[in-house]
């Protein structure tokens, strides 16, 4: 066995054991170190990642595990993502009796992500999506003595259980057309031309259980309730990091179709009404975490947009990974920001806070001008290779109702920098004690500016990604 | 590196004024006037360096940014950016220095205010210089967001709705414009954002539809900037509500935005697809030159008025870029035309900016725009009364002022190329001289109501600012030519460069 191709993973699934039984061991005020040694298990798989960055595109595991630049990539960015996660818990999660314990399920969130990501196996996929989702359910209901993070896991697990059974009909009735479930038979097998009524019922039980972690439309309900009741860090995670998986799974995935499903038009179909969907409710929202939370849907809309017209335009899949880039680090500092203000939520009470938290203020609304995709923060290069990418691909009308949805979240975001920036407030702000979280927050603006800047970086690296199959 | 510091000090110094609670209002004052002043000296500089003759850009900077995506810092002038760009920062060392609207409290976030208008300053100059389309389009954007917080902490009445709507409307049309671009930027068979590229091999030559929706794009998206009736709806609540100096800064320099995009990109980079359209554009224009004025002759409000005087002269300026694009073989009057709406670009920058600048003036005094409540200032007030004839005499094209020059270049090439355009669009002149004539009368002629009785005349500040504003007012008016040597030299290149 090729354990050497899984070595950043194994430093993962080690780390999250060692801060398990750690967890049980130490006394509880002593648990922040456990983030440290989440910090450094991640740290470690960074490093063993980085020399499969520049390698050859190859399958390892008897074809069921990608080896190829996007997996690698999208390995590398959920990594990042989780230490920012990591970095800015410690103190919000000061008090709970369960701290270290937070940590592990972290790393075995990471670790389904990125299983997603590089799996070229159906089974896998469903492993790596019921390994990411389980160890989410008690992220966001993590307060538990909470009714509000309660319901929150309680919707996520309901509409979680439900898509997952959907992937997997629809893996086994994969299965059952073509004897295999390893993405090369497929492939190959699809080639052949196949039932495509049962091929149909196959994709739509996969797109739809994809939809759940990508929080995509018509399985993206949980997603205001998770933004808005899990603690501020899970909400953090599970608004970004799952996405980034799922895109990546659902492009490997569709690559795979032949031209006659027209997954092009499903994806676009799902594309549009998410976006519309995700800025429409989000429009309304008097709560801030709930805002983001739909604004996360949105935003996941705008990630289709790239999927759509994968092979159409070759610069597709490195427009896929820079936006979802730019997104997470717009919204973990923007969660960030959230967790140093201690959770506040209320729009109304965030109103006048430029003038007496204007750190956190301004990463706030730069964080939220980068989803808008002002230039020239990260976010711009995002949405300015999507569009990109969508043009070229042939579906102007696409890339013209994303403007449109652009315009539309603008205004949902500029109500928070007004609250913030323009009225006046009253009242003191509470913010957490301790330099992690504010750490974070300052980790998150200063990329927001200077990954954007340097956005030359993030798109050479990205440069040449492609798909090992 | 001229231009990179012209419009890099700026934005420094909005940095430094930003980044530290150590200075007071006075001290950021003077800051921010001397970097904005520095700032107009290096233009001005440009200026004389600037040779006519020579080749189209000059004082080209180039350093690598996104070199993956033809991505560059590509700033550079030629004599239309150069001229408008040196007006907008003299407009900006104005605004800057004239007393900002705290109606006469004490306001303790004003270093903010001046690190904004800092910050505003480096980005629009940003537009006006950058020869690379994304740069344009990064600058394009940042303005907004620039002017959003100006009106939205500064402004009066309901400024943060009047800030929203500003903000989301040309937000749409910027998006209509990065679409273009985008557009532009894959026609090139090695894509790249560089305008000199784009103007050099026009891509878009003869491909119908594809090149048409860019156009339609484009100008979509600067005419909701400039912006061109239907499309201004969002532009008088944005200066009632915002400050004086703001609304000098908005109608002075934001507005050249528009006009100065389409002559940049459409007329440059695609005139085959321009000239197509160049009577539809002029019929526009014309609407918005009548329109404009008739709404502002009913308009009782001293600033809704010359925000509507904005539109009527902004659409003067696109009249006279329409007919630059026409397909005519009269290549002198479109050159004619095309040189008249660069000196309007101008001239309606000083002149509307000065008219602003004295409606802050008396926003600071009465808190009062309702020009039925004023009368008799003449005696009361006599340097605003001076400087108000001078500014809106400028303003209705009375000869010998800057105005002038430019309404009479525009009509004198419209009416070589559409002469019926050119006698319908006098009417508008005649209507905003009504307009103006009237408004002189009800603000400082006949009875001083009691209320005025210590209504105080302009501070020094003040009237040494109005004072740079006017003889710059007389000098273009009076004589032009150094003026229009840049202009002409880079008209004669876009408009006989086919």
């Amino acid at each position: 066995m090729p354990v050497g191709d899984v070595l950043p993973e194994i430093s993962l699934l080690l780390g999250a054991v060692i801060i398990v039984l750690f967890a049980a061991f130490v006394r509880q005020h002593r648990h922040h170190w456990a983030a440290v040694l989440a910090l450094l298990a991640i740290g470690i798989a960074v490093a063993l990642s980085l020399p499969q960055l520049g390698g050859p595109p190859r399958l390892s595991f008897a074809g069921s595990w990608a080896l190829d630049g996007v997996a690698v990539a999208a390995k590398l960015l959920v990594l990042v993502a989780g230490a920012l996660v990591v970095a800015m818990s410690p103190e919000w999660l000061r008090t709970d009796r369960r701290h270290g314990e937070f940590y592990a399920l972290v790393l075995f969130a990471l670790l389904g992500v990125i299983m997603m990501a590089s799996a070229s196996d159906a089974m896998e996929l469903v492993i790596g999506v019921l390994l990411s989702s389980v160890a989410s359910y008690p992220l966001a209901a993590y307060h538990r003595s909470w009714a509000p993070a309660l319901e929150a896991g309680m919707k996520y697990f309901l509409i979680g259980a439900l898509t997952n059974t959907l992937l997997t009909i629809g893996v086994v009735v994969l299965f059952g057309l073509v004897g295999d479930t390893g993405y090369p038979a497929i492939a190959a097998g699809l080639a052949e031309g196949r039932d495509s009524l049962a091929l149909i019922i196959a994709t739509a039980c996969v797109v739809l259980g994809l939809t759940f972690k990508l929080a995509a439309f018509p399985a993206h309900a949980w997603m205001p309730d998770v933004a808005q009741g899990s603690p501020a860090p899970a909400a953090a995670l599970l608004t970004v990091i799952p996405k980034i998986g799922a895109a990546v799974a659902l492009a490997r995935f569709v690559s795979l179709l032949p031209p006659e499903i027209a997954w092009r038009a499903i994806v676009a179909f799902i594309a549009v009404i998410t976006m519309t969907l995700g800025n429409l409710a989000a429009l309304r929202q008097n709560d801030v975490r709930r805002l983001l939370g739909w604004s996360s849907v949105s935003q996941s809309g705008y990630a289709l947009m790239a999927i759509v017209v994968l092979e159409a335009s070759e610069r597709a899949l490195p427009a896929l990974l820079v936006f979802l880039a730019s997104y997470a680090i717009a919204n973990l500092a923007a969660f960030a920001v959230i967790t140093q203000l201690r959770g506040r939520t209320a729009l109304d009470d965030y109103r006048g806070l430029a003038r007496q938290q204007p750190l956190a203020a301004t990463v706030l609304v730069v964080a939220m001008l980068s989803l808008v995709g002002i230039p020239p923060l990260v976010g711009f290069f995002g949405k300015l290779l999507l569009f990109e990418v969508a043009l070229a691909g042939g579906y102007a009308w696409l890339a013209v109702i994303a403007a449109i949805n652009t315009v539309i979240s603008l205004f949902y975001y500029l109500r928070v920098a007004a609250a913030m920036c323009l009225a006046t407030g009253a009242g003191e702000v509470h913010v957490l004690p301790g330099p992690w979280a504010r750490a974070t927050l300052m980790i998150g603006g200063v990329l927001l500016i200077v990954v954007g800047l340097g956005a030359e970086t993030l798109i050479g690296l990205t440069a040449s990604v492609g798909f090992a199959l | 590196m001229i231009l990179t510091l012209a419009l890099g000090l700026p934005m420094l110094g909005a940095a430094v004024l930003a980044g530290s609670s150590r200075w007071d209002a006075r001290q950021a004052r003077w800051l921010a006037a001397g970097v904005a002043s520095l700032s107009l000296l290096l233009l001005v500089i440009a200026w004389i360096g600037f040779d006519p003759a020579g080749p189209r850009f000059q004082h080209v900077d180039e350093l690598r940014w996104v070199p993956s995506l033809g991505v560059a810092w590509r700033v550079g002038v030629d004599g239309i950016a150069l001229t408008v760009a040196t007006m907008s920062a003299l407009l900006f060392v104005a605004t800057i220095v004239y007393p900002p609207d705290s109606r006469g409290e004490p306001r303790q976030d004003l270093v903010q205010y001046y690190a904004w208008l800092l910050f505003l300053q480096s980005v629009s100059l940003g537009v006006f210089l950058a020869l690379d389309l994304l740069l344009f389009y990064v600058f394009f954007d940042l303005s907004l967001v620039g002017m959003f917080f100006l009106i939205g902490r500064w402004g009066h009445g309901q400024p943060q709705i009047a800030a929203l709507k500003f903000f989301l409307y040309t937000f749409a049309g910027s998006l209509l414009l990065l679409l273009a671009i985008i557009g532009l930027y894959l026609s090139l068979d090695t894509p790249s954002f560089d305008m000199r590229v784009l103007i050099e091999r026009q891509p878009l030559a003869g491909s119908g539809l594809y090149a048409g929706l860019v156009f339609l794009a484009l100008m979509l998206g600067f005419a909701i900037k400039t912006p061109l009736v239907p499309l201004h709806t969002w532009l008088p609540q944005a200066h009632v509500d915002a400050p004086g100096p703001v609304s000098a800064i908005l109608a002075g320099v934001l507005l050249k935005m528009g006009s100065y995009g389409m002559i940049r990109l459409p007329l440059a980079m695609m005139p085959e697809t321009f000239a197509r359209y160049a009577p539809v554009v002029a019929i526009v224009a014309l609407v918005a030159i009548v329109y404009g004025a008739l709404v502002a002759l009913g308009q009782g409000n001293l600033k809704r008025r010359i925000a509507y005087t904005s539109i009527n002269h902004m659409g003067y300026t696109v009249l006279g870029i329409a007919v630059a694009a026409a397909f005519a073989d009269n290549v002198a009057a479109r050159q004619l035309a095309l040189t008249g709406a660069t000196v309007e670009m101008v001239a309606h920058g000083l002149i509307t900016g000065a008219l602003f600048l004295i409606c802050g003036s008396f926003w600071q005094r009465t808190g009062d725009y309702d020009f039925g409540h004023y009368g008799g200032l003449a005696r009361q007030a006599p340097l605003l009364t001076g400087f108000s004839v001078l500014a809106m005499f400028a303003s209705l094209g009375m000869p010998a002022l800057a105005g002038f020059v430019a309404e009479f270049q525009i009509f004198a090439g419209t009416f070589a190329i559409y002469p019926w355009l050119a006698v319908l669009g006098v009417v508008g002149i005649l209507i905003t001289a009504a307009l103006f004539l009237d408004m002189l009368r009800r603000l400082f002629f006949g009875r001083l109501p009691a209320h005025l009785g210590e209504f105080p005349d302009l501070g020094r500040s003040e009237w040494g600012v109005l004072t740079v504003l006017a003889l710059a007012i007389v000098v273009i008016g009076v004589a032009p030519q150094f003026l229009l040597a840049p202009i002409e030299a880079a008209a004669s290149a876009l408009v006989g460069g086919r």
